[in-house]
């Protein structure tokens, strides 16, 4: 048998790994020993700034940029190796005219350690057979049958996995929250609500093995005692929309949602609520009123999701890449889990790497990994003989690190006290070209749009802090604007009701502090 | 579609899987836009009916998120992603030649209903950044030439 993937993720989809499956369809079809080799779409290979990408089995190749009129010699080359002999170990005798294979002894492959992603590119994402074939609800079913509750919580705990949405709340001492809350109806909420530009990892998960996810909210629906879950998604991600919905589907029919759950009295069912376009929601309280139907405006917390949350009911979210580390860490054990890593960061992440780097696309690396291994190494720097000036992570709600700060372990303290924050994940990489203060008006047009409206400090400091950036850019502030910049940004992060608006000048301070030169150089001469 | 006997009879189906309850507005919204291209007054009015809503929690609801148009989409829908990844590698140029060679504001719409002129906070797929997107197809690693090529072959 040869096997064949293509990357079925919107990156790639793009590029035209469409027309590369028809074309490779055909071939295989018109062929010999058609029946012998297997081709199917998976989700996110890897380095998707070299996509259409296309895995060879059992060799474990992967090439890039395969053109469709390479789909005849490729699939003539495997048939001819089939023919030859049965040890398909034999390197197989072809390349492609257009693209390349890509060396996987790069670092771009070799620094990476994939556990979220592990099955991510190797199953098709539609097929449920192929999920549970690598191990899909094989956790739920073993915690199901022989755990307590309160030992999921517990392994949980132990494992030290935190939030990976971006604040890194530890999601074992969250569930024990919820688990304590009294009542019988419970809900588990899965934020799918990745508003960041530039960030997609959980749009690749959810692509790429949307089960993966189910299953972690199911698992935690039966630690918290809830029997309810809805997953919020933006509406943006059309594809995983469709791929989630078949996942939904393809479960409650195979036993894996629905009532009594292999055997057990234990039952969980699954909505999923499309987002409408709105930043705000992805902060909880604003994803409850969502969810319930409303305006996704925040509300003041306390009381907590844990204690009131979606319909009044206590409610447990995490996000996606929070729930896929679930199974793992049970199948592995909570101690293998908090050996990878570093201390208080345990596990992984995953990063989508985008900008100007030679070598984008989606990586998974062990926490504490430095920035320049992911940017430099494995991203293999800025394009066009430019440099790296530095990198911005965590979006709107973020800030940039400078490149002589670039030997900065990722994790959530260390990135903290240069000012920006994990994240969910999206790492956007800037050269030496980029203007720094029209990066922090961007972003503050940004956060000045998506703001609610429902607290002052955010609606009209948002406002005021945009108008100074501007006439920063135009060169028609003073030193005293500067000053003002400064003050109003402190006192919108202090006085704003949610995240968005605690967190909105977070950008502009984080250039004020490292790229200071840029704002002075452009004020009026005193 | 709609008969003339039923009106917005294609959203049943929908009202039903919710069982018209509240909390399922924002899901009954799409679908009422994917059926009928927006959100029209009268589409409002029966929506608030079918889930016992008051108009102005309905209409409230509805202006708060960006994706739900009160007009008739253009016949030719320009989005360009300003996402990070895009707004740093040349966003705001492919903006500006848009909005002259469309004669057109970002955020705005042809009178006669020809062409939109939008944005989008990232459509995910950074690696082939930027991008743009008119109707179906999406554009990568537009320049501006290449978009005022892609523009000139727009269907009148």
């Amino acid at each position: 048998m040869s096997g064949l993937r293509y990357c079925a993720s919107a990156g790639c989809l793009a590029r035209g790994s469409g027309a590369l499956m028809e074309a490779l369809n055909t071939a295989i079809s018109r062929g010999e020993l058609g029946d012998q080799i297997q081709l199917r779409p998976v989700g996110c290979l890897g380095p998707c700034s070299q996509g259409p990408l296309l895995a060879l089995d059992p060799d474990g190749d992967l090439y890039a940029g395969v053109d469709p009129q390479d789909a005849e010699t490729l699939v003539a080359a495997l048939a001819r190796r089939l023919h030859q002999s049965s040890d398909q170990a034999t390197p197989l005798e072809w390349a492609p005219a257009r693209g390349q294979r890509l060396d996987l002894s790069e670092p771009f492959f070799q620094r990476q350690r994939r556990i979220v992603l592990e099955h991510c590119g190797l199953i098709d994402p539609t097929d449920l057979e192929q999920a549970i074939a690598v191990g899909a609800y094989g956790q739920l079913e073993r915690v199901l049958q022989g755990w307590s509750p309160e030992q999921v919580v517990t392994e949980l705990q132990r494992s030290g996995l935190r939030g990976r949405g971006g604040a890194g709340y530890p999601t074992g001492l969250k569930w024990a929250t919820v688990a304590r809350m009294p009542g019988a109806r419970k809900v588990v909420v899965c934020n799918a609500d990745e508003g960041d530009p530039g960030a997609f990892m959980d749009r690749a998960v959810l692509e790429g093995d949307p089960h993966r996810v189910l299953e972690g909210m199911a698992i935690a629906a039966y630690a918290v005692g809830a029997d309810h879950g809805f997953i919020y998604i933006r509406a943006e991600y059309e594809l995983a929309i469709e791929r989630l919905r078949l996942a939904i589907e393809q479960a409650v029919d195979r036993g894996r949602l629905g009532a009594g759950l292999f055997g057990t009295g234990f039952g969980f069912t699954l909505e999923l609520r499309v987002g409408a376009g709105a930043y705000v929601c992805g902060e909880e309280t604003a994803l409850i009123a969502s969810i319930e139907g409303k305006r996704g405006t925040p509300r003041p917390r306390p009381p907590y999701p844990a204690e009131r949350g979606v319909g009044g009911r206590p409610t447990l979210i995490n996000n996606v890449e929070t729930f896929a580390n679930v199974a793992p860490i049970l199948r592995e054990g909570a101690d293998w889990f908090a050996a990878i890593g570093s201390a208080g960061s345990s596990g992984t992440k995953v990063f989508s790497l985008t900008g100007h780097v030679r070598r984008g696309g989606l990586v998974e690396v062990p926490m504490g990994t430095s920035l320049a291994t992911v940017v430099l190494e494995m991203g293999e720097g800025s394009p066009h003989g430019s440099a790296v000036k530095a990198v911005q992570t965590g979006g709107p709600s973020g800030g940039c690190v400078p490149a002589d700060q670039l030997d900065t372990p990722l994790d959530y303290e260390s990135l903290q006290a240069l000012g920006t924050i994990m994240g969910s994940g999206g790492m956007v990489v800037l050269d030496q070209s980029t203007d720094m203060v029209a990066l922090a008006a961007y972003f503050m047009a940004f956060c000045r749009e998506e703001s609610c409206g429902k607290c002052v400090p955010c609606r009209a400091g948002t406002v005021q802090l945009h108008g100074l950036l501007e006439k920063i850019l135009a060169g028609q502030a003073s030193h005293a604007d500067l000053d003002q910049l400064e003050t109003l940004g402190a006192m919108v992060m202090d006085t704003s009701l949610c995240g968005l608006g605690q967190s909105a000048p977070k950008p502009m301070l984080s250039t004020l502090r490292y790229f200071r030169g840029e704002y002075l150089a452009r004020l009026e001469a005193p | 579609m709609a008969t003339a006997s039923a009106p917005f009879a294609a959203l049943e189906p929908l009202l039903l899987r919710h069982h018209s309850r509240a909390d399922a507005l924002i899901e009954v919204l799409h679908g009422a836009q994917q059926c009928y291209g927006h959100l029209s007054d009268p589409l409002l009015r029966h929506v608030a009916e079918r889930l016992q809503l008051p108009l102005s929690r309905v209409k409230g609801t509805a202006s708060f998120y960006h994706l739900f148009r009160f007009q008739p989409p253009a016949r030719h829908r320009c989005v360009v992603c300003t996402g990070t990844a895009c707004q740093i590698q040349g966003a705001p140029a492919l903006i500006a030649a848009m909005e002259e060679d469309l004669g057109l504001k970002l955020g705005a719409r042809r009178g006669d209903g020809w062409v939109s002129l939008s944005e989008v906070r990232c459509l995910g797929t950074c690696s082939d950044a930027p991008l743009v997107q008119i109707d179906d197809s999406i554009g990568r690693q537009q320049t501006v030439a290449g978009l005022r090529r892609w523009l000139q072959e727009l269907e009148p």
